[in-house]
């Protein structure tokens, strides 16, 4: 279990980082926290013929927020997100679902940027990042771009990015108002990969009733899923046992989650209309306060 | 591209070696370094045997490569007695069979010393929590959790009794 040979670098900037990926082509990748990373590389599922190391990107590591955006550079450690009173105030659904990362030591390494471009179909932050439809801001040495969420995962382990790009930061809106947000998901222990995860964001308008909705799903296809007809449902709607059952009832039809090892289909698709519920209680009580 | 320099500091004493950008960093430490307490398990991340303390924080050494480790303070469970005295973390592990073979303690104890510094009240929750980064195949955890509650106990009374 030892990793393959590879060509080491640390750039002292992002520029450098950005010009020594494009120089290597299709050989090169970045390494933040290393925590998805290195483990496929000691089992040599990933051979990278060139290293670009950023831990030293100081610039990469920023939580900060306007008004309407809550701002987490690509290096920041999953662990700094978890204990941030910012984050906390201004998006309590991220602080939530971080804590279900791996462990303390991986957190303390991992990063905000390598588990999203990792893009595990049961990872949290991607189910966050779509939940909330954050903007990713990637950059190449030609260009920067911005890209939602809803755009951003193509399949397993798949995203839009390009070879010679780096994701620098995502963006978060700031919901204001009535809010409340839930994230649950089941792990046969603490800390092991979900097999399923749910989140979601809410806002009630003064009569507690539904003005705005963000449903996804994490662990039940190659990327996180959207529920997009749960805002058409439920606008206008108080969360009642029978609009909580039409929206499970709706999840249950819409998955369609594989069987492995951990679980069958049939006990994902379960677990996806249980923690369905589980969020829109959750939220919906923290909403009203 | 063959060798390169690192630099870094292991329980308060230096080292300056090359190596290949591939060595991982609990390879460096028991090999290079000859300080064969920092355990290797399943070498992915898994298993928390080897778990060192990096520039204040607990992570597991066979994720980072030794290259990155480079100018940065490192301790291992070499490094946490004082003068050969043992900590109260160490002491109660023994108290309470904590251990058994013992191939998991070195990581456990990294941890744990890093989590009692950061949230010295703990809950139960919290510490098997934390634990969960860890297998353990000897104590079924009953005697870890102990040798950490008790811990924490030993410590408030110091503190009360310092007041």
């Amino acid at each position: 279990m030892k990793p393959a040979k590879f060509d080491y670098y640390r750039p002292k900037d992002v520029s450098e980082a950005l010009s020594l990926l494009e120089s290597s082509g299709f050989d090169g990748k970045i390494i933040a926290g290393g925590q998805s990373l290195v483990p496929i590389m000691n089992m040599r599922l990933a051979t990278p013929q060139c290293l670009i190391d950023i831990n030293s990107l100081h610039d990469l590591n920023f939580i900060d927020s306007d008004d309407q955006t809550l701002k987490i550079g690509t290096m920041t450690r999953q662990n700094t997100v978890e204990t941030s009173e910012l984050v906390k105030s201004q998006c309590g659904l991220v602080t939530e679902a971080v804590a279900h990362i791996g462990h303390l030591q991986t957190r303390n390494r991992g990063t905000i940027g390598g588990s999203i471009v990792h893009a595990d179909p049961s990872a949290e932050l991607p189910l966050v990042l779509m939940a909330l439809n954050g903007t990713l801001h990637i950059s190449s040495e030609e260009e920067t771009r911005t890209v939602k969420a809803e755009d951003f995962f193509l399949t397993f382990l798949t995203t839009d990015m390009m070879p010679n790009e780096m994701l620098t930061e995502i963006h978060l809106p700031i919901w204001k108002g009535r809010v409340g947000s839930s994230f649950q998901e089941v792990a046969r222990r603490h800390g092991d990969f979900a097999l399923v995860a749910a989140a979601c964001q809410l806002e009630l308008d003064a009569h507690d009733k539904i003005s705005d909705i963000r449903l996804a799903l994490g662990g039940v296809e190659a990327i996180p899923l959207l529920i997009e007809d749960a805002k058409e449902l439920l606008a206008g709607e108080k969360i009642t046992d029978q609009a909580v059952q039409k929206i499970a009832e709706l999840v249950g039809s819409s998955v369609e989650p594989e069987s492995d090892l951990h679980a069958s289909a049939t006990y994902r698709t379960q677990l996806a209309k249980v923690l369905t519920a589980r969020v829109l209680y959750q939220a919906y009580e923290r909403a009203k306060g | 591209m063959s060798l390169t320099e690192v630099n870094v500091t292991i329980n308060g004493k230096s080292y300056s070696e090359w190596v290949e950008p591939r060595m991982l960093l609990s390879d460096f430490i028991r090999e290079t370094c000859g300080l064969t307490g920092t355990h290797v398990g399943c070498e992915h991340g898994v298993c928390g045997a080897c778990t060192i303390n990096m520039d204040g924080l607990a992570v597991r050494s066979c994720l980072i490569f030794a290259v990155q480790a480079d100018n940065c303070e490192i301790t291992t469970v070499e490094g946490l007695a004082c003068s050969g005295e043992l900590t109260a973390l160490q002491k109660n592990f023994i108290e309470c069979h904590g251990l058994q073979c013992g191939f998991c303690t070195a990581g456990i104890l990294m941890s744990i010393t890093d989590f009692l510094e950061k949230n010295p009240q703990p809950s139960v929750k919290e510490i098997k929590e934390t634990l969960s980064g860890h297998l353990c195949r000897c104590t079924g955890y009953e005697g870890i959790v102990k040798a950490v509650e008790k811990t924490v106990q030993d410590n408030n009374k110091e503190v009360l009794q310092r007041s």
